[in-house]
């Protein structure tokens, strides 16, 4: 995951072969994403020119969706489950050491860079929570050996 | 001999590739690992099952450190599978092959009654299979509970030169799996259904709307699609029909709101996922204005088995006007958590205390909330409200997508309330003043209760009038379920703060 900032022209090289799809700009900025590891402004009038849309529409889009980041995280994205089913299983009180462990708040990432963290809602963990995902791997039941676990794979 | 280790996501979640690697490293070639979905029965998992020729023999929740003793044949085995009585009890129709076949192998799923369906539908008209759903009586299992073959007919009947299926699998409700199991450990069921769905409308193209946070769940269904459209189950002439009907499979972007079929669509065409006002339907005009079946994934891979079976068959189970079964997903705080499939009619209290075990704390059950974060949180003394449409309304409650979050005695049902509007808050596409602000309001309502001032209850129940009126869709609308049945229901946890100030 390449995190500087891409060319205009880095940008609509990715996306043009998604041109001919049904409703292209979602998969359009997901592309972006994984590749960037965010949706950097220069993507806007990329797209909107592409797909002949608004700059205006193009950004409320990307402004709409928790997913879309303007901003590169950290090297590692942990998303904390905060819905139901994990609260009835102490899911708040092991978020709260989880953030309190990485020194951040909700939405924060740490000051080496090593890790952002995201509130989730529900990550389908339900009946084995609390749950939390990193980067793509999904974590049930986190117990205090589990985070540990978690911690030291992130580096803190 | 056979291994099977699920490749499923809690199973993962919980040590299932360790376990497989393990494996992997102490047998021999002449040992067969196969990946399976889950069972379903997550407080065992990684639940791992061997066959040495006397059936499917289950171990877990396993280990890496287990494994040594699990192929010596020392682990203390959990007996046939099928034989266990979380497993026996049940109906298993929907999730038949689930956990049972290799996910990604068509032809287990054939071996296993899969494709039957479709092969039935191509020899009958359009209008004979809508007429087969609506006599099966299955109704949406994303959470209205609209019948199904009414919605098909409504496609069905509408002339236009493109028709599209597309499969709400945004799963946002807290509570709720059925749909990544199924899409995890039985894709081709879902395809299958899909494909159906296009026959009976006259539809020839497709998607899924799948949420981000089920990576796993993307993968196999991509790979499913594929091997679809490789082994002509998709694509110009479906399974030698001369019918075309092909899919694809499109990632949300982290919007609860966009399970809502209108806001879903507005997504899936590039847009802000804002809820869009009915009519039109989405039946009428739907993605790209054209008319278009949006149906949950537990409804759509229903639909192979009721043609496989015929439409009586599944109409013979349930309850009422709840016709079926249903996908109980038992969540929270129980001892038995996991999906449990059965027909409609089932007490509440059974499910939870019978099937789930009670809490895993051991501690007394507090409330149970049914249909996610718009649904009602049950007390224990409306444990004998039987699984139903119907029943569950009666009982101010909604079963939605049959998720059961069970809480224990020390929940506090205030924080409970004040969650519920924070998530509306959180969550609003902001079509609508009354959710958009309206939920914001309802924190601060709620903290003022907790702080003491006693007026703070009567508005929190006008804002939730306010809220449940004027909202255009179920997240504001509905919102006020679990917080009025929070209030209503344990109104001691509401009343201490204010006592304690007074
Ligand atoms: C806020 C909101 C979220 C919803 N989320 C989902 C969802 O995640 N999955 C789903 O199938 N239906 C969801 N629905 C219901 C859909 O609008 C729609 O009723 C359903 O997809 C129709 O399919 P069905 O008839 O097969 O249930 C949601 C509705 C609302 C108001
Ligand atoms: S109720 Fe809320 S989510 Fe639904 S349309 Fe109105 S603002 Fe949007
Ligand atoms: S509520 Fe946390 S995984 Fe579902
Ligand atoms: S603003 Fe919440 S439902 Fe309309």
């Amino acid at each position: 995951m390449l995190d500087q900032a891409p060319a205009p022209d880095d940008i609509r090289d990715l996306v043009t072969p998604l041109v001919g799809l049904e409703g292209p700009l979602l998969p359009m900025l997901h592309a972006i994403q994984a590749e960037w590891g965010h949706v950097p402004q220069a993507a806007v009038p990329v797209l909107a020119d592409l797909l002949n849309l608004g700059v205006a529409e193009v950004h409320g889009v990307v402004s709409f969706y928790h997913d879309f980041r303007k901003e590169p995280a950290g090297r590692h994205m942990l998303k904390i489950c905060r819905a139901e089913a994990c609260q009835s299983v102490g899911g708040n009180a092991m978020a709260q050491r989880m953030l309190d462990r990485l020194g951040v708040d909700w939405h924060g990432t740490t000051r080496d860079g090593a890790v952002t963290v995201e509130p989730v809602y529900c990550l389908g963990m339900c009946a084995c929570g609390p749950a939390v995902m990193l980067d793509d791997r999904v974590i049930g039941r986190v117990d205090e050996a589990r985070m540990e676990r978690l911690m030291t794979q992130v580096g803190a | 001999m056979k291994i099977w280790v699920p490749m499923d996501s809690a199973a993962k979640a919980l040590g299932a590739d360790e376990v497989a690697d393990a494996i992997a490293a102490q047998v021999g070639p002449d040992v067969r690992i196969i990946r399976n979905g889950s069972r379903g029965m997550v407080w065992l998992e990684p639940l791992v099952e061997i066959d040495r020729g006397d059936g499917r023999v289950a171990y877990g929740p396993v280990t890496p450190d287990d494994v040594a003793a699990l192929l010596d044949g020392t682990l203390e085995s959990l007996g046939r599978v099928e034989d266990i009585p979380f497993f026996a009890r049940q109906t298993r129709l929907t999730f038949a092959r689930c956990g049972v076949i290799d996910p990604l192998d068509l032809d287990d799923y054939a071996a296993h009654g899969g494709l039957v369906g479709l092969r039935r539908a191509i020899g009958m008209t359009g209008a004979d299979i809508v007429q087969e759903v609506t006599d099966s009586g299955l109704r949406g299992r994303g959470g209205a509970g609209f019948p199904t073959g009414i919605k098909w007919k409504t496609v069905h009947d509408a002339p236009a030169d493109q028709k599209y299926i597309v499969c709400n699998a945004d799963e946002g409700d807290s509570g709720t799996f059925a749909d990544r199991m199924i899409m995890e450990g039985d894709p081709f069921t879902l395809i299958e259904g899909m494909a159906i769905a296009g026959l009976a409308v006259g539809a020839t193209r497709g998607y899924v709307y799948l949420r981000s946070e089920y990576p796993d769940a993307i993968a196999v269904m991509n790979a499913a699609v594929r091997i679809a459209r490789q082994r002509g189950v998709l694509g110009a002439d479906v399974l030698g029909s001369g019918r075309a009907f092909d899919m694809e499979i499109r990632v949300g972007a982290g919007a609860y709101v966009c399970g809502e079929e209108t806001s879903l669509l507005n997504s899936l065409e590039g847009k802000r996922g804002v809820v869009r006002a009915k009519p039109p339907l989405p039946a009428l005009e739907g993605f790209f204005g054209k008319p278009t079946v949006v149906n949950n994934v537990i409804s759509l891979a229903t639909v192979p088995v009721i043609l496989e079976k015929g439409a009586q068959h599944y109409a013979d189970f349930g309850l009422g006007r709840s016709r079926g079964t249903v996908t109980l997903q038992i969540a929270g705080n129980v001892r038995r958590g996991g999906l449990f499939e059965t027909a409609f009619g089932v007490s509440l209290g059974e499910v939870v205390n019978d099937i789930g075990g009670g809490t895993l704390s051991g501690r007394p059950v507090k409330a149970v909330q049914v249909g996610g974060p718009l649904g009602a949180y049950m007390p224990v003394s409306k444990f004998d409200t039987p699984m139903g449409y119907e029943e569950f309304d009666k009982n101010g409650g909604l079963i939605g997508h049959a998720g059961l979050v069970v809480f224990d005695d020390t929940a506090d049902m205030l924080q409970m309330a004040r969650f519920a509007m924070e998530f509306c808050a959180v969550e609003s596409c902001g079509k609508c003043t009354p959710c958009r602000i309206g939920a914001v309001r309802g924190v601060e309502t709620i903290d003022r209760i907790a702080a003491g001032d006693a007026a703070a209850a009567d508005l929190l129940t006008d804002l939730c009038e306010v809220m449940k009126d004027g909202s255009l869709c179920a997240l504001g609308g509905f919102t006020p379920f679990p917080v009025m049945s929070a209030l209503t229901q344990f109104p001691d946890d509401f009343a201490t703060a204010k006592e304690a100030a007074e």
